[in-house]
């Protein structure tokens, strides 16, 4: 349900109170985005261990055996993960600047939570209607930076402050080829809005297949690689997972995050990704669209396109995660701006003159 | 005009590290990201092994020499009996013979794919150590048939080995080597022919030839900067004379010629060979009695020998002294990894941070030799 | 080449350096330490010796007041000689000229032999402790060698038939 339309039935239910009706809709769909943030994390967890673990011919967390162990297939053991993050005790660095590092970890949360806002779950549900909706998930993902370079400073650490700049670098200059990237679908439709853009998407190819942006276009195609790809740099996830990786000669910029402060962390890490997914699942893979056109259409068979298709995209990251080395941090950076970049800038280029052409 | 020096910045990589390498601490001199000096600090794993073999008997040496590398025991122990033999003239039975080399090339293949495993794991990639150390583990259970124990063996004693074959060890090994020879083709699908991982690792750290033998480098890493030296050629021991194997050389697959990418595809070429090997010596080896050339005492003639022999990691010498009595008077391990890694400073120099990691792992130390 | 061979160029080249002794055995020789820099450079830079590489460095203490010993183990890659340079030196003050600059290997192994033994490589430019901390006292490997009774304050564990374990 979008935020107006607990506001009309607020308002018609109850009376003519605006700004008890915006507080009641807010309070309601913000907590139910991080009901659905910590579901995401929650069961991303248990995945990437079994995914990991399948992938690396062993089992996983298994619950085998007599007394207390994690469930069947080990199901539990997120919830004992949970549960010992939130009891283990809170240590802070004394000569770490304590505000600034207090703070750091929500204005990571709070990127990821408003990104997950304008993201189109289906047809009839989304928090937020924006006319701007791309470009206002783009805009909002930069947000993450700003915690992660307090993150380091405020650890009083040089290697965390090592790490966080990396970040810094990698994200911001990661963000040019995933924006010149997501013109692309903004151009062939013409439009911004979220739902638009997944209309747009609607009807087929050829009769059978689905008329999503992908595939309507090779340029298209191409610039769906370099998103995703894009935005895989964005969330930090191998192969370019340099700055927490760092790990391996010193400590990344999380190091001195322990007990919640580090949940809260990795709970903005699992969030990023699905918003980025669901970004691309929007704008190139027909969002809530089903893959057979025409068929299975409904606002609630909707919902369960759009999740489906975003654990799909989120499957493939964790499988780059357990199949590529990590990328140096000056190869990194040469592959986005000397690779990724003019690769972009072609792909608009070649969208526009298909679209003269074809039409 | 000068350039503008920024002040070098002091870090430390270790004691501890997060790779099977050991205690080793680096102090590293940087200017930002760029490596100027290393200077490696030993001593950390230092045990006395020489100081202890002038107190126990000879062949009480033996279970020490297993823990200086603790990843190729065997080769450990070959190199030290094969010392004590040349030294005591002995002539060891065709049995012995090729059970050793047997031993001594499997423990070979382990000790590569732990080499090559974790080297993925330094560079990131962590599922080609897993399956590696999944296979290593069937070699290690062929060794705990044998003879009991998974690391430290305490296998080749002097004139003979402790334990004879199993029965059914022939089918077991065959079986093995016809799992394992399809999974290198697996791991270079995987690892090696991986642009990122050829990325990270052409033309990172090269080692020249001379500089190499200047080092004492030998082995692997002297192989892959294109030199072809293996001392179980050039001055054989045992019976390697009879088997008909290749020496891989590093050929710069994908960058210039000694670099880190070449020391890990000789190393993946090496266990190719090895599995030919053991396949000819399950083939010809005879039946005998492993203990009919063993010496009820070891006391050998008063003098003194330096024998090296081929242990995974390069040459492996011993140099014993011996005055006729039952206890040695002197026993010094040559290790291939102290020379290997003593050139780590060299070979470093103008390379980022993430890089002396990569020539770290490209080199195959183990502290345990280093340190003895 | 053979050893006599070796032997002859290098009594050619260097007279008076070598030093006979009847329980050399093999391809041992021993000779005079203030010769050895020259006789170094020499064996490696010969075309007839080319000994480049340098495969160990021993240090042997004879035992009962009898001298220091630095013995070098050297081999040629190209022409396929061994031969084993024994230097004898005097167990109050063991110095013999560094050759770390001609064989690279030669810094670790001569650091490493100071560290056992106490024997100084002069123009060495960095000798100093490899393995053992770098404040510890004595050198370990000779026959005379007493275990130091605390370090920094920790008790050096001693096995002693009187003592017992501390």
């Amino acid at each position: 349900m979008t935020i107006d339309f607990i506001i009309n039935q607020f308002t018609e239910i109850i009376g003519n109170f605006p700004v008890a009706a915006f507080l009641v809709a807010c309070a309601s769909v913000g907590g139910l985005l991080f009901v659905l943030m910590a579901l995401n994390a929650m069961v991303a967890v248990y995945v990437e261990r079994k995914v990991s673990a399948f992938m690396m011919d062993r089992l996983g967390p298994m619950g085998q055996g007599p007394g207390l162990h994690a469930g069947k297939w080990g199901i539990l053991q997120t919830f004992a993960d949970a549960i010992k993050l939130l009891i283990k005790e809170d240590t802070i660095p004394k000569s770490a600047d304590q505000i600034l590092f207090k703070v750091a970890p929500f204005i990571i949360f709070i990127g990821a939570i408003i990104g997950l806002s304008a993201l189109p779950f289906s047809s009839s549900i989304q928090a937020v209607d924006l006319n701007v909706g791309v470009f206002y998930i783009i805009a909002v993902g930069s947000i993450g930076v700003i915690g992660i370079v307090m993150a380091g400073w405020a650890s009083n650490n040089k290697w965390s402050l090592y790490g966080a700049m990396r970040s810094a670098a990698q994200i911001i200059s990661y963000e040019i080829p995933a924006g010149l990237s997501i013109i692309v679908p903004i151009m062939m439709s013409g439009t911004m809005n979220l739902q638009n853009l997944i209309e747009y998407q609607s009807g087929s190819i050829f009769g059978i297949f689905p008329n999503w942006i992908m595939f309507q276009n090779p340029f298209a195609f191409l610039a769906f690689f370099i998103f995703f790809i894009s935005a895989v740099a964005e969330t930090n996830r191998t192969p370019f997972d340099i700055p927490e990786a760092e790990s391996e000669l010193v400590a990344g910029w999380m190091t001195e995050y322990s007990g919640f402060r580090w949940a809260v962390f990795f709970l903005s890490e699992y969030a990023n990704m699905f918003v980025v997914s669901g970004l691309a699942v929007a704008g190139f893979m027909g969002g809530w669209l089903s893959p057979i056109p025409g068929f299975l259409n409904s606002p609630v068979l909707g919902l369960f396109w759009f999740f489906g298709k975003v654990s799909f995209l989120i499957f493939v990251m964790m499988w780059f995660r357990w199949t590529f080395p990590r990328l140096r941090v000056d190869q990194l950076m040469y592959v986005c701006w000397k690779v990724f970049i003019p690769i972009a800038m072609l792909n608009i280029f070649g969208v526009g003159i298909w679209k003269l052409i074809f039409g | 005009m000068g350039v503008i020096q920024g002040d070098q910045m002091v870090l430390n990589i270790g004691p501890q590290h997060p790779s099977t390498h050991g205690v080793l601490r680096l102090e590293v001199m940087t200017d930002g990201e760029i490596v100027s000096k290393i200077t490696p600090h030993l001593g950390y794993l230092h045990r006395c092994f020489e100081k202890h073999s002038e107190n126990v008997t000879y062949e009480q040496v033996i279970p020490y020499t297993d823990r200086c590398d603790y990843l190729a025991s065997m080769n450990s122990n070959f190199g030290y009996v094969v010392a004590m033999e040349e030294l005591m003239d002995i002539k060891v039975c065709e049995r012995v013979e090729y059970v050793r080399v047997i031993m001594a090339e499997l423990n070979r293949i382990a000790s590569h794919l732990l080499g090559v495993g974790a080297y993925g794991l330094d560079v990131g990639a962590f599922t080609p150590f897993v399956h590696m150390l999944r296979d290593r583990e069937r070699i290690l259970d062929i060794f705990e048939y044998t003879c009991g124990a998974r690391l430290l063996y305490n296998y080749m004693w002097v004139g003979g080995v402790s334990h004879d074959l199993p029965k059914d060890f022939k089918k077991i090994c065959f079986k093995f080597l016809d799992y394992f020879e399809p999974k290198i083709d697996e791991y270079n699908q995987l690892l090696t022919y991986n642009k990122i991982f050829v990325e990270r690792t052409a033309d990172v750290g090269v080692l020249p030839a001379d500089v190499a033998i200047s080092y004492g480098v030998s082995g692997t890493n002297l192989r892959a900067s294109g030199v072809k030296w293996d001392v179980r050629k050039e001055e054989p021991y045992s019976i390697y004379d009879r088997f008909n194997f290749d020496i891989p050389i590093g050929e710069a697959k994908f960058g210039t010629l000694g670099d880190c990418f070449d020391r890990y595809w000789v190393r993946i070429l090496e266990m190719k060979e090895s599995i030919k090997i053991v396949r000819q010596a399950l083939k010809e080896i005879p039946e005998g009695d492993i203990f009919e050339t063993m010496p009820k005492k070891i006391r050998p003639p008063k003098g003194s020998i330096y024998r090296r022999t081929e242990s995974p990691r390069g040459d492996l010498g011993y140099y014993i002294e011996s005055d006729g009595s039952p206890v040695p008077t002197r026993v010094k391990m040559r290790s291939p990894a102290f020379t290997a890694l003593s050139c780590l400073d060299e070979i470093s120099q103008g390379w980022m941070m993430s890089d002396v990691l990569c020539i770290l792992g490209s080199l195959d130390i183990v502290l345990g030799e280093i340190d003895r | 080449m053979n050893h006599s061979e070796i032997q002859s160029l290098i009594e050619e080249k260097f007279p008076n350096s070598l030093i006979a002794n009847e329980n050399l055995q093999g391809n041992q020789l021993e000779i005079d330490g203030q010769f050895w820099k020259d006789i170094a450079t020499f064996l490696k830079n010969d075309p007839k010796l080319l000994f480049d590489q340098l495969e160990c460095i021993t240090g042997i203490d004879t035992g009962d007041d009898g001298p220091l010993q630095s013995r070098y183990n050297l081999h040629s890659m190209e022409l396929r000689h061994k031969i084993e340079v024994i230097i004898s030196l005097d167990r109050d003050n063991p110095t013999v000229e560094s050759i770390e600059q001609i064989w690279r290997i030669g810094d670790w192994f001569e650091r490493e032999t100071y560290d056992m033994f106490g024997i100084v490589y002069e123009g060495h430019r960095d000798l100093r402790r490899i393995l053992c901390p770098d404040d510890w006292e004595g050198w370990p490997l000779r026959k005379d060698y007493e275990l130091q009774e605390t370090y920094h304050g920790i008790m050096v564990p001693k096995v002693k038939e009187e003592e017992g374990w501390e």
